[in-house]
């Protein structure tokens, strides 16, 4: 512990601190004058900017059984924000959040867009999780033109104006990851297994036109309804048929059951045989199912919170001294911190907040800072991004085993894959 | 569909589909009995059960970081003293619930219903605002995560034989409790007829919160033990409820047989059509069956007859 310097010594350090300042007062008081453009320029649709701030919206559910989930998209936006008011905010004005509850029910995550939307005029929304919650806002945002971003990876099919998606839409996720495990693994057959929604069915759809076209075999498909925590019968059929790569999407509780019933039914993961692939695993639901229990099993994103390069080294540092040393990060919290960060250049680049004016800045919207590397905004709203294939460790981490050397194109309408 | 397996292959993944199908009834014994006790010998319907269920659950894992860091020598005997922990404490919490609200509603079932389903969203929120919205991953000791082969291809779950063993164990223990012993006896009065019981000295208000809080003490217990093989967090309760209210309508209400014996159909019922059909649709299957069977008796499996 430091001792306080004495009253002599502290009072000039005081002397000093206001010599030092004064130029600097001098600098900042220039750049408040110059900077910001009037309120009347950058918002001619009566959003909620001020001379010195703008409001945007968060809308994730922090209650419910999504909470799980959503919990970490909510810190990541909050440290975006944060960060780029240290940096001076947007336009010269600070970031102001209004942040409402979706509560895991889907007419609550419609009512409190319109809210956010209509009575507060919040300039953008970062939000929303799941596809149905996302459907459920979609009218809503399109009836009063507003700016969704959102960050989940999910099945495609869809391109909306008013959304920016910030996550991988199915192909990008999927192609590559059956590429790499055709390439490097030599796999020939595939037992694909999901839960049973509109996600893993869509996705697995395209998973098996792809090994189809690559002359493999799908042996075989099923899905469990969500929250299914009895596996020991699929477990047993897969045994049966003996395929090379068990490509898994299931999601939630259903998670947990099937990775410990796997491993309890004797399959060791790291050994390879049969290979586990998912697209439904990050970080974050590794927690609740236990390294030991998954360690060996491979999944393809386009994050993992062990990348190694100084973007991400930043991000996590700055993400555990916000949120705490225990924490991890998934793909899609990662993803979720980019929608501040892409609306920000959106803006800067458009010199207004104006809804429309952002929509028409947003393609090629380039980030170099994101922890995942480089991204650009497609024409389509998606993300141009590399895809990944991580292999989870015991301690709950991916270790980083391939990446595409290009940015995979987002394509959320595949020909051929439908 | 096995045209191309070899006899003993088929002979294997029959013998496992066989163990799969009691591994799930034991599960399902274990999640319903609680409930039954509860809904069969007082007529409250707890909508709760499931978060009774995650405490125990939640219980397992302090319990296991506990000895992770304060005793990792005995590490692979924690279960023991999770499970009886997970017993005393949803135990006290369920005397307490039964004390401070239940009592008030004996007269007025439907009451009960939404006063224990409000339950249930405090306990959620409590758990999420407590322990954190996240999932949390209970470290299970290795002995009990792998499997037993019995032969080069017959390999058993360790965590199911464990549940299997469990369930027999609280299912004996309740049979003695309820109809080999005094306070069983008691118990088995206030069912059938409450004033009469009460006239010949029984304290009905005691045997009450007991019921409910041995109700609540095995849930405690069957979430302890379902941390092997599923999920805990704040919602996690969810997962079973369904499924338990099925096994316990169907089985009959009042009656621990019926309970055993409808949870034996429907396990048998799941896990062979699972097998040759989509895990979804053998749902499906398995739902339909049970409402057909409740139309043609809608007090159940097996019910009690008691004089209305």
């Amino acid at each position: 512990m430091k001792h306080p310097p004495p009253p002599l010594d502290r009072r000039r350090r005081r002397l000093t601190g206001w010599l030092a300042a004064l130029p600097l007062s001098l600098a900042l008081g220039q750049g408040v004058v110059a900077a910001p453009p009037p309120t009347a320029e950058v918002n001619s649709t009566g959003l909620a900017v001020t001379d010195d701030s703008v409001t945007v919206g968060i809308l994730h559910s922090v209650t419910g059984t999504m909470a799980i989930s959503e919990t970490g998209s909510v810190q990541a936006e909050k440290l975006a924000i944060d960060q780029i008011n240290a940096m001076g905010g947007v336009l010269g004005r600070k970031i102001d959040y209004i942040q409402e509850d979706g509560a895991s029910d889907w007419p609550t995550f419609a009512e409190k867009a319109k809210k956010l939307l209509v009575n507060d005029k919040v300039a953008a929304v970062f939000g929303c999780w799941t596809s149905a919650s996302r459907k459920a806002v979609l009218p809503v945002f399109e009836q009063y033109n507003g700016m969704l971003y959102y960050p989940t990876f999910y099945e495609g099919l869809e391109q909306s104006p008013n959304v920016i998606y910030t996550g991988q839409e199915a192909t990008q996720q999927i192609i590559a990851g059956i590429d790499w495990v055709v390439r490097e693994k030599g796999a020939k057959t595939f037992y694909l297994l999901g839960s049973d929604y509109i996600w893993p069915r869509t996705s697995n759809k395209i998973a098996r036109k792809h090994i189809e076209k690559l002359g493999l075999k799908v042996v075989g498909e099923e899905y469990y309804p969500l929250g299914h925590t009895q596996f020991n019968s699929v477990i047993n059929k897969i045994k049966l048929r003996k395929p090379d790569v068990i490509y898994a999407i299931v999601v939630g509780g259903s998670n947990v059951a099937f990775y410990k019933q796997l491993k309890a039914a004797g399959i060791d993961m790291t050994k390879e045989n049969p290979l586990v692939l998912t697209i439904s695993v990050t970080e974050d639901e590794i927690l609740g199912i236990g390294g030991e229990n998954i360690v060996g099993a491979y999944a393809a994103m386009k994050y993992f919170q062990s990348l190694d390069n100084a973007n991400n080294a930043a991000f996590v540092k700055a993400f555990k001294a916000k949120w705490g040393d225990d924490i991890v990060i998934g793909d899609v919290t990662q993803a979720a911190y980019l929608g501040p960060w892409l609306w920000k250049a959106a803006v800067e680049k458009a010199g207004s907040f104006d809804v429309d004016k952002v929509r028409e800045a947003s393609p090629g919207i380039e980030l170099t800072t994101a922890p995942e590397g480089y991204v650009r905004v497609h024409e389509n709203h998606h993300l141009w991004s590399k895809t990944r294939i991580g292999r989870a460790k015991r301690d709950g981490q991916y270790e980083l085993v391939f990446e595409t050397e290009e940015l995979m194109e987002p394509d959320p309408f595949p020909e051929g894959y439908q | 569909m096995f045209s191309e397996y070899s006899g003993s292959e088929l002979v294997s993944i029959f013998a496992m589909q066989g163990f799969a199908g009691l591994i799930l009834f034991a599960v399902l014994v274990l999640m319903a009995l609680g409930l039954a006790i509860i809904f069969g010998q007082m007529g409250v319907i707890n909508m709760a059960h499931g978060e009774f269920m995650i405490l125990g659950a939640y219980i397992t894992y302090f319990t296991s970081m506990l000895f992770a860091s304060q005793f990792p020598d005995l590490f692979a005997g924690y279960f023991f003293v999770a499970m009886a922990l997970a017993f005393v404490a949803t135990f006290a919490l369920g005397t307490l619930v039964e004390w401070s609200m239940i009592r008030f509603l004996y007269r007025r079932p439907l009451d009960t219903l939404l006063a224990t389903w409000g339950l249930s969203l405090i306990l959620q929120q409590f758990y999420r605002s407590v322990f954190g919205a996240r999932e949390v991953g209970v470290t299970i000791p290795e002995w009990m995560m792998g499997s037993y082969a019995i032969t080069d291809t017959i390999e058993i779950p360790i965590n199911g034989i464990f549940v299997m063993i469990l369930t027999l164990v609280i299912a004996t223990w309740l049979y003695f409790l309820m109809y080999r012993s005094n306070w069983g006896k008691q118990v088995r009065a206030v069912v059938q007829n409450r004033p009469m019981a009460a006239a010949v000295g029984i304290n009905t208000e005691k045997v009450d919160r007991l019921t409910f809080g041995l109700g609540c003490g095995i849930a405690g217990v069957a979430g302890s033990a379902f941390t092997m093989i599923g999920s805990t967090g704040p919602t996690s309760g969810q997962l079973y409820i369904v499924d338990t209210f099925l096994v316990v309508v169907f089985g009959g209400a009042g009656s621990l047989l019926g309970t055993i014996v409808s949870a034996f159909g429907i396990s048998q019922a799941q896990s062979t059509m699972e097998f040759f059909l989509s895990g979804s649709m053998a749902k499906v299957l398995t739902l339909l069956t049970v409402v057909g069977v409740l139309m043609l008796r809608p007090q159940g499996l097996l019910a009690l007859k008691i004089r209305k």
